[in-house]
């Protein structure tokens, strides 16, 4: 009972980091119709851009973090506007193909300059965890669960209540009439590229220090940004954000109580179980299936 | 003049040999050509089918696996008492198992992910491969894991009179791979070209057109499937028997990405393209290794995809095509209409 509690805590702070990276995903995915394979890399460039300000120059922790973010969120900007904009209208195989040749390029970039060996991160925070009764967390993952939690909740609230969020669903629903009801279609687009990338980068930025930074670890991120954009339903952000908790959950009772060594597999598995059963995603309102 | 062509390539690759006598180039040949059959018959799926199928790499190594399994023998734990014992089988039956159930998974995967199509189908196959990676990394009892199989014996075949003759150096490797290359050719040149063939190019211009004048969707896709996993499988087998060691690795990713810049280098959907695109980019790697370090490889490797894709969308075989009619026929045809310019199909 108590391991099922300290299991549910965990998944409730890694959940958090996982629904970033799968709302940044689900929104490209929707508005842009691109199924973008520099997520996980965008997610790698921010775990190195705190490495970089922290532990390379020494700044702050707290300047660093939101310093890493931006810089995510213009390099999705750049990757829009280089890549994706003069393919305006390409097929999704193309863009998609584009993507993946730009993920490769950038995976090794990032080899090339921070070499494959793998680094951490110091952070401000206390090493001793706060033990509550049965389980106990470090202080270091009880923040990065409540910046993420504000990071989703702002994202949420910019789709939802901003004129920009406004044109992005506009854009997510009839890409042609919200064109004619004056809608900058490739503003739009750069903005969600640019702001699902920052979404990436902040998850990146966030984990490095709990975990270590490597040049590969947006393969798996990637990897499962789809699994939780998968079970969001593909376009559906509140979705995303509940599918990055039942991953995490599916992934730590999976280690937990079936084998470590599978614990990557649960949500692939998951994926191909929620594609047999219900293909437009566990909470799509409509249906999605292109 | 195409029939020609074929038969001086075909000329040209199997004299190799005897003018290549370096057995590093030999060795960069036999691997291009696995990774071309491999392209191959990716370029079923996606360039015939239009199936975006990430997840191909599986195929190669479930039937690495198996042939790799069969050929040395393997216990299977059924249950704490019962152990089934299969003794080491000769290659030829590994290679015959290895192919067949790279197929019977083709068709596994062919009815699950078939339901649904574009990105999903893309992301179905992805996390396929990667089950398979974690099995192959973890059953250990079977696989041995990341220690991965070693000793796998080459391929042997009995000559009646003349003894047996064991695939151990370069050149008989050179020619089995030339031979399944180009049976694997002539499989998917009369499959295309057959009824069947024509059904997949019907689903891929148009599917709900092609549903409507009767084309059973599914059962053209999955035959398609079936037929793409187990030339991929093939190509597997040759690999495990070649290299002679199989690990987990075999399913990264990168390699199912390799498969793909292959086909769409070469041209997706035409039947040279996988194989033109094989060869470039079996070759390209090792010609930049003298001249730049891994990363910086990749780094080019990335960029050179994306630039194809830019500048010449339908890959390098169409624009030839294309190119060369324009200039044997003189036709008004403006330069970048039929080959460069658009980016639809």
């Amino acid at each position: 009972m108590e391991q099922l509690l300290q299991h549910c805590l965990n998944a409730l702070i890694l959940g958090g980091t996982y629904a970033l990276l799968g709302i940044g995903l689900t929104m490209i995915f929707g508005i842009m119709n691109v199924v973008n394979f520099t997520h996980g890399e965008l997610y790698t460039f921010g775990a190195y851009m705190i490495f970089f300000f922290v532990m390379s120059i020494g700044a702050n922790f707290f300047v660093a973090l939101p310093a890493a973010i931006l810089l995510g969120v213009v390099l999705g900007g750049v990757i829009e506007f280089s890549l994706l904009r003069p393919l305006r209208g390409a097929d999704i195989d193309t863009t998609m193909l584009i993507m993946i040749g730009a993920w490769i390029a950038m995976q090794n970039t990032e080899q090339l300059i921070w070499t494959g060996i793998t680094k951490s991160v110091n952070h401000p925070f206390p090493v001793d965890p706060i033990v509550l009764g049965p389980v106990s967390v470090s202080w270091i993952r009880v923040f990065v669960f409540v910046a993420a939690a504000l990071l989703i909740l702002g994202s949420h609230l910019l789709i939802d209540k901003t004129k920009l969020g406004k044109a992005m669903r506009a854009t997510f629903q009839n890409r042609e009439t919200a064109a004619l009801m004056g809608v900058n279609i490739n503003a739009i687009h750069t903005a969600t590229f640019a702001m699902g990338s920052g979404l990436a980068a902040a998850a990146g930025a966030l984990l490095g220090p709990v975990f270590v930074v490597a040049p590969t670890m947006g393969d798996l991120a990637s990897l499962k940004a789809f699994a939780i954009v998968i079970l969001g339903g593909l376009g559906n952000v509140m979705g995303a954000t509940i599918g990055g908790f039942i991953l995490a959950l599916v992934e730590e009772l999976g280690a937990g109580y079936i084998s470590s060594g599978y614990r990557d597999a649960m949500g692939f598995l998951l994926i191909i179980l929620v594609l047999i059963v219900k293909p437009t995603g566990l909470f799509a309102r409509r249906e999605r299936v292109g | 003049m195409k029939r020609t062509l074929t038969w001086v390539w075909l000329f040209f690759l199997a004299t190799m040999p005897v003018w290549m006598t370096n057995q590093y180039y030999l060795h960069v040949l036999i691997s291009a050509g696995i990774f071309t059959i491999a392209a191959m018959s990716l370029n079923l799926l996606l360039g015939y089918t239009g199936q975006l199928s990430l997840g191909h790499v599986a195929f190669f190594g479930i039937g690495g696996y198996t042939s790799a399994l069969v050929s040395l023998g393997f216990d299977l734990h059924v249950s704490d008492t019962t152990t089934l014992v299969f003794p080491p089988q000769p290659v030829w039956l590994a290679f015959l198992v290895g192919i067949v159930v790279a197929g019977a998974f083709g068709w596994f995967i062919g009815k699950i992910s078939f339901k649904v199509r574009g990105a999903y189908f893309v992301i179905v196959t992805i996390s396929f491969a990667q089950v398979v990676r974690l099995v192959a990394l973890n059953w250990v009892d079977l696989t041995e894991g990341p220690m991965a199989l070693n000793n796998i014996p080459p391929l042997t075949l009995a000559f009646p009179g003349l003894g047996e003759l064991a695939f151990f150096k370069k050149l008989p490797n050179y020619y089995l791979v030339l031979a399944v290359g180009v049976v694997s050719y002539i499989i998917i040149r009369r499959l295309v070209h057959s009824r069947a063939g024509r059904a997949f190019i019907a689903l891929r211009e148009n599917e709900t057109l092609a549903e409507s004048v009767g084309v059973n969707v599914t059962r053209f896709l999955v035959l398609a499937a079936v037929v793409s996993a187990a030339m991929a499988g093939a190509a597997g087998c040759l690999y495990t028997h070649y290299i002679r060691i199989i690990d987990p690795d075999v399913f990264l990713f990168i390699y199912t990405v390799t498969m793909v810049i292959m086909v769409v280098t070469g041209g997706k959907g035409t039947l040279a393209g996988p194989v033109v695109g094989g060869i470039v980019f079996g070759i390209l790697p090792e010609i930049l290794r003298e001249l730049a370090g891994p990363e910086v490889q990749w780094i080019i490797y990335g960029v050179i995809m994306i630039l194809i894709l830019f500048f010449l969308p339908q890959g390098i075989v169409p624009a030839l095509q294309s190119w060369w009619k324009g200039r044997a026929g003189h036709e008004a045809v403006l330069p970048g209409t039929r080959a460069g310019g658009g980016n639809g199909p």
